[in-house]
């Protein structure tokens, strides 16, 4: 059904969003169960998934947390995981950067996963969408996204206590980040730049202050760029 | 045990932060366009800094840093099927399967 209005581009944007809710729902719960488990309260969790929106940047601040890292350590380690939003954002900018300003602040708020790859997906294939219709689809593939987010979070911080205790959770996390990152694994440099970051990330254990992390990811990132440019290069 | 003044600084200041990543492109830098180099190393940021978070906690997953064989395996499957079919379910699904048969036979 081809987009006629604002209102038919915001439902359109619901209907895509919808099957997403069973990446962010597991995720929002896992993460509920987890932070629970690492000793906050509900209201810490809520806020935290409220404020953040972020599955894997949570995760990590999380893992940081526990291993006493400086703060400042842990909100780095957990940003240079989120620094993919900043290219969702510029990606997105060519399309929405004409909408108001407050539109775009809760464009920036909302913006996930989700949100970018189903819009960028549609802007491309549908240019001749206005200005307020890409927003209006934007938002609407935001919405059900998100009530199971703030819901599942809720819901897993709730049971996150009532769970049995020989349940070998410490390694739900290392599992729910190997099956993000996994699908992602698409190219040589996708796999050289994780391979770099593994092995970098195995020696820099012991630095302290837990700046490994940063120091492997940045390894990882560099040795994906260059591998890019050469293989690029040879006209690969 | 996580200290609550902690805590609090973390989740303001990773809300902060996290929304200002958002926010620098679509609210500042307009449609003007980015830089290749920076886009090159964005690309790989996923991909780079979430398996060297999980490396150690995969290698040094036993007890007292010792390397605990059902854990390593249970991380091969979930890489190796999400590689493999692309989606994120079946890789938690091969993960957990592992996980649990090896850590009932062990």
């Amino acid at each position: 059904m081809p987009i006629t209005t604002t209102k038919s581009a915001f439902w359109a944007g619901v209907r895509d969003g919808a099957p997403f809710i069973l990446v962010a729902g597991p995720f929002a719960l896992l993460f509920g169960v987890l932070a629970t488990e690492a000793g906050l309260n509900v209201f810490e969790v809520m806020t935290f998934s409220l404020v953040v929106i972020a599955g894997a940047a949570q995760f990590t601040a999380l893992q940081v947390l526990e291993n006493d890292a400086p703060t400042v350590v842990v909100i780095l380690s957990a940003l240079a995981v989120n620094l993919r939003v900043a290219m969702y954002s510029a990606a997105l900018t060519p399309y929405l950067g004409k909408a108001p300003l407050w539109q775009r602040v809760f464009a920036a708020y909302l913006l996930v996963d989700q949100s970018y790859a189903l819009s960028h997906a549609k802007f491309e294939a549908a240019p001749e969408l206005s200005v307020p219709q890409r927003m209006a689809y934007y938002f609407g593939t935001c919405l059900l996204v998100m009530i199971f987010w703030f819901g599942m979070s809720y819901l897993g911080a709730a049971l996150g206590t009532q769970l049995p205790q020989d349940l070998p959770l410490d390694f739900a996390l290392p599992i729910a980040f190997l099956s993000m990152v996994a699908p992602m694994v698409r190219t040589l440099p996708h796999l050289i730049a994780a391979v770099v970051a593994v092995v970098v990330g195995l020696l820099a254990v012991s630095v302290p202050y837990s700046l490994g992390l940063i120091i492997a990811g940045s390894a990882g990132m560099m040795a994906g760029a260059q591998a890019e440019l050469m293989l690029k290069g040879r006209g690969a | 045990m996580i200290d609550s003044a902690t805590l609090w600084t973390v989740i303001i200041g990773l809300g902060v932060g996290s929304f200002l990543l958002r926010f620098t492109f679509l609210g500042f830098v307009g449609d003007r366009p980015l830089p290749p180099w920076l886009l090159r190393h964005l690309r790989y940021t996923a991909v780079a800094i979430l398996p060297a978070l999980v490396a150690p906690l995969v290698v040094y997953s036993g007890e007292n840093g010792s390397t605990d064989i059902s854990r390593v395996l249970a991380a091969v499957a979930t890489m190796g099927v999400g590689m493999w079919t692309r989606n994120v379910f079946a890789a938690i699904g091969a993960g957990a399967a592992t996980l649990f048969v090896m850590v009932y036979l062990l």
